[in-house]
């Protein structure tokens, strides 16, 4: 407790906004997909601390329970998300996300 | 029911027995059900259940018995059973022997709803439903081109008729707050005689409207003889002793609303009059065997009407049965005639029959006594009370009757003349009918001999109070003598000195061209609402309105889309990061305009 009213919210929040900031970049610009898979679970991480701090900012419980719902939401996506990365792979041999373009008019 | 569904595997005395048997049933059940009702002095009502119900507005699926439903009942149930009996005969040979039955079936269902309804609504759920047995039936011969062509006839033109009767709920909905007879009728009782043109005389011209078009009067007539194109025993019971009557039914049931709105009243015996003389006249000069006793029909409907109109609804009513009596008669006898001749309908080439088969001659010879009027058959006491009603009313209106019964008794004889009569002109060889025809026959023979005795104004006393005038004995030899003058005529002119007809056609050929071509009545409607109605369909709403507006809309709709899209569609790359920066894009460009403008606070 002590510990958390030293640090002030702000640079909780500055935090999260940073790493958020890292996740899209990073889903942007690194052409990998597993970088990519790994940059989502960033950016729902970032939010997470958002949502945590502002939970405990306000004495509510909401943010906490918020936080859990990401959390299961992220575990399962991320179950479906690499049994995709793992068949697309054995498909094409390729991670490439740019190869990965057919989807389109 | 049953025959709809498997009329196409039964053998087809399976399918008639189950027809002729239900209506048996239904028969014997009327006869149960009025003896078990015994005297009938007040209505006897069965609810079912609640149909509609809105607000305080509710109607019921309710079915009523009164001595003039008891009336109705028996005749529908009746004739139709005689008239089901004589079809599984005539129609032995046809195409489509169960679909001919189950529609049969089909309109008796309808036309019993119709008489037992004890509010208008589900009459007229019965109405309508008569009206698509009737459109049906005409057009059973579908790949006749001319029969399919009267079933429509009838249907529309039966649709501007439905159009006034259902105004005329409307308005009784509003002005009653109920559609139940019982309910109307007592609240209608307290109001007082209109002598103008209120609410009461608009409902009963509104409801006369319907009435025209369903019982093919002026001006909605036209499609009575068209609808001979049916089958004849089709003829004989849904065009001339049932459904036809449905709408004298309907103005007798209304009576308490009629005798408040003399105006309306005057209306349809000026209708019923006008009818009556034109459509007499244009039966003295067909040649074709059911459209001569299809235009007595009209005729003698516009009688009933006339009797309705004077007040004396239960001769009226009367009229209703001797008439469903005679006429089924004479076009069963007209079918049985017609079915000798395998299939020839045109009078001028028949002739002596008389000898050929003589059962069929003596019944219908029957009927045609009974429809001139001749004492004392059935149809002599009937007019004979609608004319002493009219001429207790307005006695110019008891001279036309007069003229017009002569001429009915000109045109039925005529007809039996030229079928019966003097050399035979055609080339089949005439077989007399089967038993199971003429036994029918026989029964209707009897009862168009003897049915003006079933006292039936007496019967319904209750409901209509006897229309008084004294029984002058002068005006009853008046309209006898105008009966037998007519068949005197016809025996001169088409058996005595079969010259004379052309002779006196040729004399007045202008007028005989008139009558003969029905006034050009079709033509005028052909010109004034048909054509115009479609050319202005085509160039209006099909060429204008359909594809200048709709079609431009729809096309517009679908061509904007494609371009929205063919501009997006470069968008769509594939590459998900490109998708990606658009999200980032749009979401810092929200973000931003969120900042910028203020935020929600």
């Amino acid at each position: 407790m002590q510990s958390m009213t030293s640090v002030p919210l702000s640079w909780y929040l500055i935090l999260s906004a940073i790493l958020f900031a890292l996740g899209v970049a990073g889903f942007v610009i690194r052409r990998n997909l597993i970088t990519v898979f790994m940059s989502i679970e960033l950016m729902l991480n970032a939010v997470n601390l958002s949502f945590i701090t502002f939970s405990y900012q306000l004495k509510q419980v909401d943010g906490h329970i918020f936080s859990f719902f990401v959390m299961v939401v992220a575990a399962a996506e991320a179950a479906v998300g690499l049994a995709i990365i793992l068949a697309i792979f054995r498909n094409r041999s390729s991670l490439q996300i740019d190869d990965i373009s057919s989807m389109k008019y | 029911m049953i025959n709809l569904l498997f009329g196409r595997r039964l053998p087809k005395i399976a399918v008639s027995g189950v027809a002729i048997g239900s209506v048996l049933l239904s028969f014997l059940w009327v006869l149960n059900v009025l003896s078990g009702l015994g005297g009938l002095e007040e209505a006897h009502i069965e609810r079912y259940f609640t149909w509609i119900q809105s607000g305080d507005f509710n109607v019921g699926f309710d079915l009523m018995v009164d001595r003039l439903t008891a009336v109705m009942l028996l005749v529908v149930t009746g004739i139709g059973l005689l008239i089901h009996i004589y079809s599984s005969g005539y129609m032995a040979h046809e195409e489509g022997f169960s679909r001919f039955f189950a529609y049969l079936n089909l309109f008796m269902f309808f036309m019993l709803i119709l008489v037992l309804a004890a509010n208008y609504l589900v009459l007229f759920v019965g109405w309508e439903g008569v009206g698509l047995c009737s459109y049906l039936l005409i057009g059973f011969y579908y790949l006749k081109k001319s029969a399919g062509d009267a079933g429509k006839k009838a249907f529309i033109v039966n649709r501007v008729g439905d159009f006034g009767f259902s105004l005329a709920m409307f308005l009784i909905v509003v002005t009653f707050g109920t559609l139940d007879f019982a309910r109307v009728f007592a609240q209608a009782k307290d109001m007082p005689v209109e002598a103008g043109v209120g609410t009461l005389t608009v409902i009963c011209l509104l409801l006369l409207l319907g009435a025209t078009g369903k019982s093919a009067q002026v001006p909605l007539y036209v499609w009575l003889p068209d609808a001979m194109e049916g089958p004849t025993p089709v003829s004989a019971l849904i065009h001339a002793a049932t459904m036809v009557t449905a709408g004298v039914y309907m103005v007798a049931r209304s009576s308490v609303l009629y005798l408040k709105a003399p105006l309306a009243m005057d209306a349809v015996a000026i209708i019923g009059l006008v009818t009556a003389v034109l459509a007499a006249t244009i039966g003295l000069a067909q040649n074709d065997i059911k459209k001569v006793f299809a235009y007595s029909t009209v005729s003698q409907l516009g009688y009933m009407f006339l009797a309705l109109g004077v007040g004396a609804f239960s001769a009226g009513i009367f009229h209703v049965v001797t008439h469903a009596f005679f006429k089924a008669l004479l076009f069963l006898g007209a079918g049985s005639v017609i079915h000798a001749l395998e299939g020839e309908q045109d009078m001028r080439l028949m002739g002596g029959l008389r000898s050929k088969i003589p059962v069929t001659f003596a019944t219908i010879f029957c009927a045609a006594v009974a429809i001139a009027g001749v004492p004392p058959f059935s149809g002599f006491h009937s007019k004979d009370e609608i004319l002493l009603a009219a001429h207790h009313h307005a006695p110019w209106m008891y001279w036309v009757g007069v003229v017009t019964a002569g001429m009915t008794a000109f045109y039925v004889f005529r007809a039996i003349f030229m079928t019966f009569f003097g050399s035979y002109r055609g080339h089949h060889h005439p077989h007399e009918s089967p038993w199971v025809m003429l036994g029918p026959l026989c029964i209707l023979a009897l009862l168009s001999l003897g049915g003006g005795y079933i006292h039936i104004p007496h019967f319904l006393e209750p409901l209509f109070p006897l229309a008084e005038g004294a029984h002058e004995p002068t005006l009853v030899y008046i309209s006898v003598a105008a009966g037998l003058a007519g068949i005197g005529l016809a025996w001169l002119m088409y058996v005595a000195q079969p010259g004379l007809p052309d002779a006196i056609a040729g004399s007045f050929r202008g007028l005989y061209t008139l009558v003969y071509n029905k006034y050009f009545v079709d033509e005028i409607y052909d010109a004034a609402i048909v054509h115009p109605l479609r050319d202005g369909s085509r160039s209006v709403l099909w060429k204008g309105i359909d594809e200048g507006v709709i079609d431009n809309v729809v096309n517009g709709v679908g061509r904007s889309a494609r371009n929205v899209g063919s501009v997006l569609r470069v968008m769509q790359s594939g590459y998900i990061r490109s998708y990606a920066t658009w999200v980032v894009l749009g979401s810092v460009i929200v973000v931003a305009a969120i900042s910028f403008l203020g935020g929600s606070r």
